[in-house]
């Protein structure tokens, strides 16, 4: 089906404004927060209701027409790129919240509301919704839903899976279901565990329902340096080893601490090989004994300076570098690529050398923040686009780095999804059994493959022409053809 | 048996068409309805594959007893978060993550599948895969691990899995108040509302139980902060309601029911016995007189009722799904045992 006729089927269930599909109109959902990868969609339709969600993906499944669905287009493996032979379904203006039940602790909000606006609608009950992306303040509830969001505080509080009670989805039959309930459990298989991170390849999710936790009464944080980045990550594992877990606990390496510093100003000692920063929450009296037992844990372990936030503001000044630390990092490269990948904490130092490594061999330098609490790091490998082969030079990279996170016994992606970006390393992770029964899994709720086509679970053909190309190591053959 | 063997198994019954029962434990045998076919026991498959406490990680055989997982892991001050319920010490780690069952500490600790990190299972067609890892965060793939728990051994046969844990909280107090269940609800919302380190909220027969968990100084605070009378013997009073050998749950062969209910639902107007678990959000229910009124009730608050012990295991015993999900649920037990070879029947009838 062309442009046109596209346009005109979804104009018969949506107002004319809400069906875009001159180029100009087009080009701002070309690509989501993964800007190296761009495509046009046929339209862009953007839904206002459910029953007007129902309508166009009904109208799309009897035409067979792909949808992609979008939310903030704040995610960084491009599972929101659109496709060029369909439709790009806009959750914009799902953006209102519904409700805040503060006996039951929940509020329920369509996808298009921002994380952070759920927090903020529940703090006058002293609720707050508790998975922090870093783009919290932009992207919507979901995307978080479609990527298993994480953020700083998951060691403690648990990512979107942990916080999410009931989901109203649109199937692609365009028929309207709920997954979960009120209740804790729900009958049957745990199709929100399933729809929880599925990148839109399951249904379009219309309506969440979110758990609330009460504020804690007192937050603190450490900064501690180290001359050494080892240290620090042994003494990640000796504050968990003592039975405390902290709600936050980050690392940065030296590269990151200079970024930031000259950004953010937050006192962070420049001269240092890795800082980590250690949020402990909880009663007055709870926190107060836990910053003793974490100050010497510390101390014990190497650290050459602790210091502990002594007011709110500190506090938010220590957290204030780590926050900014892409926007940092973007001043001081012309472009940067992030990845996800998730390890033991154990394997930290060895797989930090081996990033250093690759980023000599590769000539491209990479600056390292890292989730230490829950073994999530975040390279970032900073490249000019504008120099011709040096995006595929980081891409390479990025690839290199995440099998190392697989030979660490870890994973590609701890909470930005697999997308369009790391399609090809799912051949590394996964046997072709494994892969064929995800496919299987996809197929059970959209067989004709229309939700979101081409993303997050590789073709075993694909896999194949990559594990050939692979025994090269890094030197496929032909570099200058277009691959894929 | 090994793993190996287990997956021979299933391969032969697969071709063959043979419903196979998966046994672990027994302990569970009481739970979902009558299911048909050959004994596959996989209790052999036992032991611990990994544990390294300082990266809150274990990895156990499906086999292994849950009562081992938790002595050893309380060795090294830890703990399986959710608290597993051990209706018998043959429990294993297996049918812990099929049954999907969570003890008292689950609403504020998670659940099974919230601890599961990743599973090796064996498909009904005779596959062995892994989902998931061993990491913390893993969005690589559907996420199949958690998909497995509490789908009663109808999707695969766990072979292994890993869990997130939590330390061992050092302080762990109870407090009683004398107070009827509608009291009891507002007061538990309450308790909800505040950031007091809840980890058990149980009421029966007049009385509301309540344990707080966590540093010394943060349960004392929160003590302060709730007031009520000292429990002494705590410890066995939670193993009760967990493991189900408190006097309500002695029901002799009286069927015995499950709500899962938002936690500040007003007391259900239905004639029964009723046992509060979880602040609210888990209500058992016995004697009941009418076990529809009971679960228009729920329905209507977005609960659900399920009959958990005895009663007709031949008739559904989970709550109905409604046709759309049904379809998606039949989807899957085909996509991963396309010829209903596992557990046929158990959870619903026709998975």
């Amino acid at each position: 089906m062309d442009r046109a006729a596209v346009r005109e089927l979804m104009r018969t269930v949506l107002d004319d404004a809400h069906v875009l599909s001159a180029p100009e109109q087009l080009h701002p959902y070309e690509c989501d927060g993964l800007s190296a990868y761009k495509r046009l969609p046929l339209a862009v339709v953007l839904p206002g209701t459910i029953e007007e969600v129902r309508a166009v993906v009904g109208l799309c499944n009897e035409h067979g027409i792909p949808i992609v669905a979008r939310g903030a287009g704040t995610g960084l493996s491009g599972g929101a790129l659109p496709c060029e032979h369909g439709i790009l379904l806009g959750m914009s203006r799902f953006n209102r919240i519904l409700e805040v039940d503060p006996d039951n602790r929940v509020a329920v909000v369509q996808p298009g509301v921002r994380n952070l606006a759920v927090s903020e609608a529940a703090a006058r009950h002293g609720l707050y919704y508790a998975p922090d992306p870093s783009s919290q303040i932009a992207c919507s509830i979901g995307g978080n839903v479609a990527e298993n969001a994480g953020g700083v505080h998951c060691l403690k509080y648990g990512l979107t899976v942990h916080n999410v009670l009931k989901l109203k989805v649109v199937t692609v039959t365009g028929d309207l279901v709920e997954i979960g309930g009120g209740g804790l459990d729900a009958p049957g298989y745990d199709l929100l565990a399933l729809m929880t991170g599925s990148e839109g390849m399951l249904g379009i999710v219309v309506e969440v329902t979110v758990r609330l936790l009460p504020r804690p009464a007192r937050a603190c944080a450490l900064l501690a340096s180290f001359d050494d980045v080892r240290t620090a990550g042994d003494a990640v594992a000796a504050i968990i080893s003592q039975g405390i877990v902290p709600a936050g606990l980050e690392m940065m390496d030296n590269p990151a601490i200079r970024a930031t510093e000259a950004f953010a100003n937050s006192g962070y000692p420049v001269d240092a090989a890795a800082i980590l920063i250690c949020e402990l929450d909880g009663v007055e009296a709870e926190v107060a004994a836990q910053v003793g037992q974490v100050k010497e844990i510390l101390g014990a372990s190497g650290a050459v300076e602790v210091r502990v936030s002594r007011d709110e503001s500190e506090r938010l000044r220590f957290w204030s570098g780590r926050k900014n630390a892409f926007p940092a990092v973007g001043r001081i490269a012309v472009d940067y690529y992030c990845i996800d990948g998730t390890i033991p904490r154990r394997e930290l130092g060895g797989v930090l050398k081996r990033i250093d490594e690759l980023s000599g061999q590769y000539g491209l330098k990479v600056v390292n923040v890292f989730h230490a609490g829950d073994g999530n790091l975040h390279p970032l490998i900073l490249y000019d686009a504008g120099n011709p082969g040096e995006f595929e030079r980081t891409e390479a990279l990025g690839a290199r780095i995440l099998e190392a996170c697989i030979e660490a016994g870890g994973t590609i992606t701890g909470e930005h999804g697999v997308g369009v970006e790391k399609i090809d390393q799912m051949c590394a992770l996964f046997t072709d059994s494994e892969l064929e029964q995800f496919h299987r899994v996809k197929a059970a709720f959209d067989p004709r493959g229309l939700l979101n086509p081409g993303k997050a679970v590789p073709t075993l053909a694909r896999c194949a022409e990559f594990n050939a190309m692979h025994v090269h190591r890094g030197r496929v053959p032909f570099p200058d053809l277009e691959r894929f | 048996m090994d793993a190996e063997s287990i997956r021979a198994r299933v391969a032969d019954a697969c071709r063959a068409g043979r419903p196979l029962r998966i046994v672990g434990g027994l302990s569970k045998s009481f739970m979902g309805r009558s299911s048909v076919g050959e004994a596959l026991d996989v209790s052999a498959h036992a032991g611990f594959v990994e544990h390294d406490p300082s990266e809150l990680v274990v990895t156990v055989r499906g086999g292994t007893l849950v009562t081992e997982v938790n002595r050893r892991l309380a060795g090294h001050g830890q703990m399986l978060a959710f608290e597993p319920p051990r209706f018998g010490a043959s429990s294993t780690v297996g049918g812990m993550v099929a049954a999907g069952l969570s003890g008292p500490r689950r609403p504020w600790a998670g659940s099974v599948r919230d601890s599961l990190l990743g599973v090796t299972c064996v498909t009904g067609r005779g596959e062995r895969l892994r989902f998931g890892g061993r990491v913390m965060k893993n969005v690589a793939g559907y996420d199949v691990s958690r998909l497995m728990a509490g789908a009663m051994g109808t999707l695969g046969v766990i072979l292994e899995a890993s869990f997130k844990l939590w330390p061992l909280p050092r302080a762990e107090r109870t407090r009683v108040f004398e107070m009827n269940q509608h009291e009891a609800l507002g007061f538990a919302a309450s308790l909800g509302r505040a950031p007091t380190p809840v980890s058990g909220c149980c009421h029966h027969s007049g009385r509301l139980y309540v344990r707080l968990s966590g540093t010394e100084p943060g349960v004392e605070a929160g003590l302060d902060a709730i007031g009520g009378d000292d429990l002494d013997d705590d410890e066995e009073f939670w193993a009760s309601i967990r493991d189900q050998r408190h006097a309500f749950f002695n029901t002799f062969d009286e069927p015995l029911w499950r709500v899962s209910l938002p936690p500040a639902t007003p007391v259900l107007d239905a004639r029964g016995e009723t046992l509060v678990d979880w602040g609210g959000a888990q209500r058992w229910y016995r004697r009941v007189a009418d076990p529809e009124a009971l679960r228009r009730l729920a329905n209507r608050v977005g609960g659900s009722v399920c009959l958990f012990r005895h009663g007709d295991r031949d008739a559904e015993v989970n709550e109905p799904l409604a046709p759309v999900l049904f379809r998606i649920h039949k989807n899957l037990k085909e996509a991963f045992d396309p010829r209903g070879i596992l557990n046929r029947g158990r959870l619903y009838k026709d998975l």
